[in-house]
């Protein structure tokens, strides 16, 4: 319905899209201006990029306490020749090769830093394989023998991560983050058995739908007052991390404030995004699916523009490892019950702003029925302007407390929570806040106890599984309404 | 900087695997798409079932023909399960469900539970499943220059396969201009315009979409099956941005036309490329450094495919009257 | 089909069931002759609220039956429910005899009850002779299969845009055959809709509000259509807000408000029971109102472009 009114406006408004291009840029510079003044993500890795007729073939090199190990020197032996690495100020190295085919990666234990040998000699030299477009990685882990085997993840993540053939930039990490960090905050520390554990994960699961509800509230309010799918929501959750991180981490600002620049800054991209864009393609008529696929243009745009900017490496908002504080059987950290605290607050205030306020009443009258709400003297483009700010800044706020419940926020972090997020709110039906709320706290709750029975990579599949399953059964959702037809 | 050796880059690229395995997906979200309306967020998952499907059994020692079968198989297995449950839901479900159907392939697939059948999130090497494919080319071994560009004959990223893959387009593209002037695809176009009106004129919407997604499906999983020969099979480097991409190309060339798809693709890849490297010659390392410049390319891609939707919605080859309609 | 429309020549199915209906009572839910559709105890209702409630109503066959009522009647509610675009949540209904409860849409519209709607449902970025195309019914090339098969449906193509092409010259379409059929005017796209109802030869049209949107100068030759209709053998059921249209061109009125069956009979009679205008149709009687004004897609253009729209309309 809401379609069929836009296009009746559109044939009014045939104004052309001028308007629209200043908006965009200025997000996108809105963005960078915070990157720029971010740390840079560490040095680059010696240059290499893959291509239809070469692989890069890399690693990152810690040393047993975590830091990079500098200087250190990689022989590479294969069909292409011999070839040698060094690693960078940032433990990084890479070696182009013009040849697919399987090569020899040795390291050169001489030029280790001092202190340092190989966790598992036996495994030098390692052979790996490399196809033309990759970056096929070889990993080697420093530290004594006899410790816990845990060679530094992160460095397998920039496999593939871009190539000439494949070029996903943001894939590989994105599926690194969904198995390293993830939802894993708390449930890492629920090692009780039984009872215990369970109760650990329940309380882990209703965190982590708490605020996986408030990340996505806005998105929900979006869809019912304009029918859009945001694919670009998740990158507005990442924002408000990278901003808190940048205020926390570069500007040394007590972490308070980086929570409200965060948000103060997620609701200027949202009034960027709206008048500079949307709204200009609501007046021309521009149909739904047209605008959800500017969302994934914007989507595509911001998480590589993170990527350029902070690099793929977790980012902590607060350097300091928070104090945990037992509450009964289960225990919570700091950061965690300071988030909790501030979602439930903001959630609440949302609800009674929706419920009891002149404006709320308005929204959810634009939600039910725009050419309605026109015609009883709403004002549905600023109420829709009003409904992007929030959103957005509401995304923002998820993201900040989402990271500090995380332990860290990353390029590709809200990204990676985007599907969790439509998955609430499809489930609490599209469009309904309330049931946004519910069907956050069940993917929540399904995230987190799934890890009981599945491997724990599998706990956003079983997630999604969910979403699926109560489609077949409920396709409106848990709270949404059918439509209306004729 | 080199310009000749970009060039070379640029056609190498343009007219490669890759280029023909997205323009086969292209093909096949146009008909979900561009004909249909159906909103598929979640053509890599086929594209990786299709690839996993081949690999897979053909590392199980079966026959070419009988792997690509299977390939296909699993695709249309993949749109009936995902086809029987959303078609018959608003569009926005579809989006939905198709992009965390595809997630759940990707995640499924990259689990060490798998690491025997899938290689988890290592994936399947080409060498493990590529011979069957490069056993059945008529052509003697050996590089073979045919312009600047200089390729094996049958190995990996080969003259073969591209030939085959070039087929494969020429055929998808035969197909979807038979499809485009019968009345199957006018109902198509008219549940694209609006379902229950052709409901209404007494055709069974359902049906007509859950062919729509299989076949389109199929198109992603042959696409598929490109891919993997030219490299490997990698769950992550079948995620989320090659669906992404594969709008943006569908869009680019223009949907509900016959070659759209193809030449965007093969513009989409050229022009990456080529920005990529130009960016790479011009710019100078330490200002930004390889691993930057690539992201930075796909910065552009989106914002093309944001300028587009706002000044060329119809894309290159569609048609301007017919999309002023919608506005 | 192409015979010219002469509405006095009358069809003696049309005169026989005329002369049936004279000796029905003008009570709701009253028994017919010969019922078409035959609708038991179906009711809908949204939120607690009972859109539709009704507990008997039948449809005669080969006559023009008008449904009336005000907004939120449940008019266009009742025809979701018939057609299969809407399940009630009690009730049974049989057309031609056959039951067509929990028939999904597009079986009940191959049974020989084809609706348009309201909103009109041009399928806009398709010309006008490819709507009117996809009308038809049993057409071979739309198997997947076969459509990948010229010679197999080539024929009936041919059949079917002759047919389509005769059904647009009645409807004065001809010439816009080629078009866009997003770029007519709104009251060419409701006749447009009209005529590719009529593609598949329905035995029942059920039209809901034909005139809205129409230019008034198109009125006189809708009406004759739909009366054309009706000699031809096609029974009508339409929803009309337009008191002349009503009293002009149906035999039969029923009167609908919330939800129930409360009056029908002959039009004049109906029209003329002041119980019934002023309970039901109250300040609407015999004003040409538009219905749910504010759903409905013109009332959100401006007045200008109103005018611009007519002025267009005319101009053809
Ligand atoms: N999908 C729906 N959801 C909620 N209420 C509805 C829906 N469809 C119709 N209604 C309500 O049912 C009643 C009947 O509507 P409708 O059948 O459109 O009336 P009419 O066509 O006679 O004007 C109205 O009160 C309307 O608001
Ligand atoms: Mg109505």
């Amino acid at each position: 319905m809401l379609e069929t009114a836009h296009r009746a406006a559109s044939r009014r408004h045939r104004r052309r899209g001028l308007g629209l291009l200043p908006g965009l840029l200025l997000g996108l510079l809105l963005t960078a201006v915070v990157g720029l003044v971010a740390v840079p993500a560490g040095a680059a890795p010696a240059a290499c990029s893959p291509d239809a007729a070469t692989a890069c073939i890399q690693g990152t090199l810690r040393t047993s306490a975590g830091e990079p190990a500098v200087g250190v020197t990689f022989d590479v032996e294969g069909p292409a020749g011999t070839f040698q690495g060094v690693t960078n100020d940032a433990g990084q190295w890479s070696v182009a090769v013009t040849e697919a085919g399987e090569y020899t990666v040795t390291l050169d234990e001489t030029t280790l830093p001092a202190g340092e040998s190989l966790r598992d000699p036996a495994a030098n030299p390692k052979t790996v394989q490399a196809d033309l477009g990759r970056r096929p990685g070889a990993l080697f882990a420093l530290g004594d023998p006899a410790a816990a085997p845990a060679p530094s993840a992160s460095a397998s993540s920039s496999d593939g991560a871009g190539s000439g053939d494949s070029p996903e930039s943001p894939a590989a990490p994105e599926a690194g983050a969904a198995s390293e960090g993830g939802a894993s905050g708390e449930s890492a520390a629920a090692e009780g058995s039984g009872n215990n554990r369970i109760l650990q994960l329940v309380v882990s699961g209703l965190v982590f739908g708490l605020l996986l509800a408030l990340a996505s509230v806005g998105a929900n309010l979006i869809y019912g007052t304009t029918g859009l799918s945001n694919f670009a929501h998740g990158d507005l959750v990442t924002l408000g991390g990278l901003i808190a991180f940048t205020a926390v981490r570069t500007w040394g600002l007590p972490l308070w404030s980086a929570i409200i620049i965060a948000t103060a800054g997620g609701m200027v991209a949202g009034w960027l995004l709206d008048a500079g864009i949307f709204a200009p393609l609501r007046r021309r008529g521009v149909g739904v699916t047209q605008q959800l696929i500017v969302t994934i243009g914007l989507a595509l745009s911001m998480i590589n523009l993170y990527l350029v900017l902070y690099g793929a490496s977790p980012l902590p908002i607060v350097s300091s490892i928070s104090e945990r504080i037992d509450l009964g059987p289960v225990s919570l950290s700091q950061q965690t019950i300071l988030s909790v605290v501030i979602a439930g607050v903001v959630l609440a205030a949302v609800a009674l702003v929706l419920q009891r306020t002149r404006i709320g009443r308005a929204t959810r009258a634009v939600s039910d029925n725009p050419p309605l709400a026109a015609a009883s003297g709403i004002k549905v483009a600023s109420i829709i302007r009003g409904v992007w700010v929030s959103s957005a800044g509401l995304a923002s706020l998820g993201g900040v407390l989402m990271g500090l419940y995380l332990g860290s926020t990353r390029f590709n972090f809200g990204s990676v929570l985007l599907l969790l997020m439509f998955a609430a709110i499809t489930l609490g039906g599209l469009g309904s806040p309330l049931g946004g709320l519910l069907g956050a706290l069940v993917i929540g709750l399904v995230v987190e106890l799934s890890t009981l029975v599945l491997p724990n990579d599998l706990r956003y599949a079983s997630a999604l599984v969910i979403l699926i399953v109560v489609l077949l059964v409920r396709p409106q959702g848990i709270l949404g309404r059918a439509q209306r037809i004729g | 900087m080199d310009f000749a050796s970009l060039l070379t880059d640029v056609l190498r690229e343009a007219t490669g695997p890759t280029a023909i395995a997205y323009a086969l997906a292209a093909i096949g979200l146009n008909i979900h798409f561009g004909l249909t309306g159906l909103i598929n967020m979640g053509q890599a998952g086929f594209m990786l079932l299709g690839a996993y499907g081949f690999a897979i059994s053909t590392i199980a020692g079966l026959p070419l023909v009988v792997a690509f079968l299977i390939a296909i198989g699993c695709a249309v297995v993949f749109a009936l399960i995902l086809g029987l449950p959303t078609l018959k839901l608003r569009g926005d479900y579809l989006a939905i469900v198709t992009i965390a159907a595809a997630e759940i392939i990707r995640f499924i697939g990259r689990s060490v539970g798998l690491n025997d059948l899938t290689g988890g999130s290592q994936g399947l090497l080409g060498n493990q499943f590529k011979y069957s494919f490069e056993g059945a080319s008529p052509f003697a071994d050996g590089l073979v220059a045919i312009g600047p560009i200089s390729l094996q004959m049958n190995a990996s990223n080969s003259w073969w396969l591209r030939i085959v893959g070039w087929g494969l387009v020429a055929l998808a593209c035969l197909i979807v201009f038979l499809l485009l002037r019968s009345p199957w695809g006018r109902v198509l176009k008219g549940i694209r315009e609006d379902e229950d009106a052709v409901r209404a004129l007494g055709k069974n919407v359902y049906t007509f979409k859950l062919q729509s997604l299989v076949l389109g499906g199929v198109f992603g999983a042959v696409g598929g099956i490109v891919i993997s020969l030219a490299s490997s099979v990698q769950p992550d480097s079948l995620g989320r941005p090659v669906t992404f991409n594969t709008w943006t190309i569908l869009l680019l060339g223009g949907a509900a036309t016959v070659f759209g798809p193809v030449l965007g693709s093969i513009l989409f890849w050229a022009a990456l490329v080529l920005v990529r490297g130009l960016m790479r010659g011009l710019i100078p390392p330490d200002v930004l450094s390889s691993t930057e410049i690539e992201p930075l390319g796909f910065v552009l891609v989106g914002i093309t495919l944001v300028l587009l939707i706002v000044f060329r919605p119809q894309g290159i080859l569609g048609d301007k009257k017919e999309l002023a309609i919608n506005g | 089909m192409a015979e010219p429309i002469v509405t006095d020549a009358v069809n003696p199915d049309v005169v026989a069931a005329r002369d049936a209906l004279r000796g029905v009572a003008h009570t709701p839910g009253v028994a017919k002759p010969t019922p078409l559709l035959v609708a038991d105890g179906v009711r809908r209702t949204f939120g607690g609220v009972n859109a539709v409630d009704v507990e008997h109503l039948e449809v005669q066959s080969n006559v023009i039956t008008a449904l009336i009522g005000p907004n939120g009647a449940g008019k266009t509610t009742f025809f979701n429910l018939m057609t299969g675009f809407d399940r009630p949540d009690a009730g049974s209904w049989t057309f031609d005899g056959k039951s067509l409860a929990g028939v999904p849409a597009s079986r009940v519209s191959k049974s020989g009850m084809v609706r348009t709607f309201q909103l009109t449902k041009a399928l806009s970025r398709m010309t006008v002779l490819e709507n009117m195309r996809l009308g038809a019914r049993d057409q071979v090339g739309e198997g997947m299969g076969a459509a990948l098969l010229r010679p197999l449906w080539r024929k009936q193509e041919k059949e079917v845009t002759e047919k389509a092409r005769d059904l647009l010259a009645r409807f004065k379409l001809d010439t816009k055959e080629s078009d866009f059929a997003g770029s007519l005017s709104g009251g060419q796209r409701k006749l447009l809709e009209m005529a590719r109802a009529l593609m598949s030869d329905p035995t029942l049209v059920m039209l809901d509000e034909p005139m809205a949107g129409v230019n008034p100068a198109l009125t006189q030759s809708l009406l004759g259509h739909i009366t054309a209709l009706r000699d031809s053998g096609t029974s009508v059921l339409f929803v009309e807000h337009d008191m002349h249209m009503v009293r002009h061109i149906s035999d039969w009125v029923v009167v609908m408000a919330e939800g129930k069956v409360v009056a029908e009979g002959p039009p004049k009679e109906v029209m003329d029971d002041q119980a019934v205008i002023d309970a039901y149709l109250g300040s609407h009687h015999d004003t040409d109102l538009g219905d749910d004004s504010l759903l409905e897609e013109e009332s959100v253009i401006s007045a200008e472009a109103m005018a611009e729209l007519e002025a267009e309309e005319e101009a053809k």
